[in-house]
């Protein structure tokens, strides 16, 4: 901490001037690009449809109220279906991530030189790219429909539950696998009686989590044509029936709303 | 003596505890979790004849990753990622940069109780609406182009962040900003040098995380119009020309990858 003198007097100060001049320079950078990059928003942006904004959106709210209640009828088999998408990627994920997981974590992995770096590319891979783009690309590969939707959620979830999962394996307690491994037991037994206890907790902990987020992403998920309430919101989008816009919306906040209330009484049962 | 006479003379083997101690409500859990997947894998209608056709596809699009094509498309894609990362940057600045006042707001050590309510509600409504849905809204009232993505993601950062930062204000040491206090410090004196201190290495990892994050939606914006690298993505699984498909998607991991090797170093520093 510097004491620069002013005026004859002793002065405390946070940083020595050296220190504050990078800290200055640092800024005038950050600021620099961030200008730059407004300014390219602002080049591709029709400043003329920003300004005329708040007509618009009072005018799409408008006819926005009040929803179309009625059309909640048509609505129960896509809520079934963004459900179902959301359960079964969930525990194929978890089927997929858990021996992902075992090859992730430095203290499970068969090998460090082939298994790890394998697991922890499929990890980051499935992890980096959205389950929008994983739904794109099955759905030209396999056809539009429900099925696409499970594998899309399924295949994005395994990154995040095995890295989860694989951080739970590596802070186990050792001694309790030491002392499954004194009585003489296999490696798959000492897999099963030492290990999975271990993380079981984790493991549902992290399902019940990732669940809540894959209900989240799989009400969307329909925009692209993978199936649930979201190929109903684009249908609807498509014919500007704003009044039913709504009420999907209202009906995706409120899956949004009970889901992160399970997930919580859930884990708090667990925890 | 065989092993079942010694079982006999032992007593009963030993078993694994189960999970669930309660009999009935353990297979009732169990029986209602079945039924629901069968319900559940039932109503997904699967046309194998398809999945089976799209196998060779799907063959191609992974062989694709061996020689992805750069080049053929590379003015699209540079143009998309340049905008991708744009709107990340510029909305990260801008989120982060509001976040702060609500996640001091939403600190009910700190803020007087209207002060507290109003943030809390602010970051409830930023977090249970999902990046792509407040998308198309803002590209309905706002017009095609990354300025919707921008505000998208601004608008998710501020629910992300504050929300994490309030936490962090809340559980932070009472001592050391008490003892600012006492010296006679103003509010805003109090804040920069009892307050930030303590949560200023979280703030900068949860930053860093965040505009991770924001990299990966940005990718998935352009899908509804609101710019990025996601229209040039969407329009390549389209035409099926996987190559140029694979070379984004790799793009992409790359890009996340270094963010992800980049906050690892600055929160390393940070702590």
């Amino acid at each position: 901490m510097p004491v620069l003198s002013e005026n004859g007097q002793q002065v405390w100060h946070r940083r020595t001037t050296k220190q504050s001049l990078v800290h200055w320079i640092g800024w005038l950078i950050g600021l620099a690009v961030f200008v730059f990059c407004w300014q390219r928003i602002s080049e591709a942006t029709t400043w003329f449809f920003v300004w005329d904004a708040p007509r618009i959106a009072g005018d799409i709210w408008d006819r926005a109220t009040p929803p179309r209640w009625e059309y909640i009828a048509q609505l129960g088999r896509p809520i079934w279906d963004t459900l179902n998408i959301a359960t079964l990627g969930t525990l194929i994920a978890l089927v997929l991530a858990i021996p992902v997981a075992f090859l992730a974590a430095r203290n499970t992995t068969p090998s460090r030189l082939a298994a790890r770096p394998l697991a922890l590319l499929v990890i980051v891979s499935t992890r980096s790219i959205n389950s929008l783009i994983w739904a794109l690309l099955l759905i030209a590969i396999i056809g539009p429909g429900v099925f696409a939707g499970v594998v899309a959620i399924a295949i994005r979830s395994v990154g995040f539950c095995a890295k989860l999962i694989y951080e739970a394996i590596e802070e186990i307690d050792h001694s309790q696998v030491e002392a499954i491994t004194a009585t003489g037991a296999s490696r798959w037994q000492v897999m099963v009686y030492g290990i999975v206890p271990q993380i079981l907790p984790a493991l549902a902990g992290v399902a019940v989590f990732r669940w809540d987020i894959n209900i989240r992403e799989s009400t969307v998920l329909g925009l692209v044509g993978a199936g649930g309430i979201g190929l109903q919101l684009q249908s609807s989008l498509n014919v500007l029936a704003w009044p039913q816009v709504s009420l999907i919306l209202l009906v995706i906040l409120a899956a949004v709303v009970i889901s992160e209330w399970v997930s919580a009484k859930v884990r708090g049962a667990i925890i | 003596m065989s092993h079942r006479e010694l079982d006999d003379m032992l007593g009963r083997g030993w078993r694994k505890p189960p999970l669930i101690r309660h009999k009935t409500l353990r297979w009732g859990l169990i029986a209602g979790f079945a039924l629901y997947l069968v319900a559940a894998v039932s109503s997904i209608p699967v046309d194998w004849g398809r999945v089976y056709e799209g196998l060779d596809r799907g063959w191609q699009f992974v062989l694709a990753f061996t020689h992805p094509d750069f080049l053929t498309r590379w003015s699209d894609i540079w143009d998309g990622l340049a905008e991708s990362i744009i709107m990340t940057v510029a909305a990260s600045v801008v989120g982060i940069a509001i976040s702060i006042p609500i996640g001091l707001g939403a600190a009910r050590n700190i803020a007087p109780l209207p002060v507290y309510v109003i943030c809390r509600a602010i970051i409830a409504i930023s977090r249970a609406l999902q990046e792509i849905i407040v998308a198309i809204l803002l590209v309905a009232i706002f017009g095609f182009g990354p300025l919707a993505g921008f505000l998208t993601l601004s608008f998710a950062t501020i629910g992300f962040l504050s929300k994490l930062l309030a936490e962090d204000i809340e559980a932070m040491d009472r001592v050391q900003a008490e003892a600012i206090r006492a010296s006679g410090a103003r509010w805003l004196q109090w804040i920069n040098y009892g307050v930030q201190p303590q949560v200023m290495p979280r703030l900068v990892g949860l930053s860093m995380y965040r505009i991770d994050i924001n990299f990966r939606e940005s990718a998935i914006l352009g899908l509804v119009g609101a710019g990025g690298i996601g229209a040039t993505l969407n329009t390549a699984f389209d035409r099926y020309e996987y190559d140029t498909a694979a070379a984004i998607l790799i793009l992409i991991i790359g890009i996340v990858m270094g963010l992800e090797y980049l906050s690892g170093v600055i929160r390393a520093r940070v702590q």
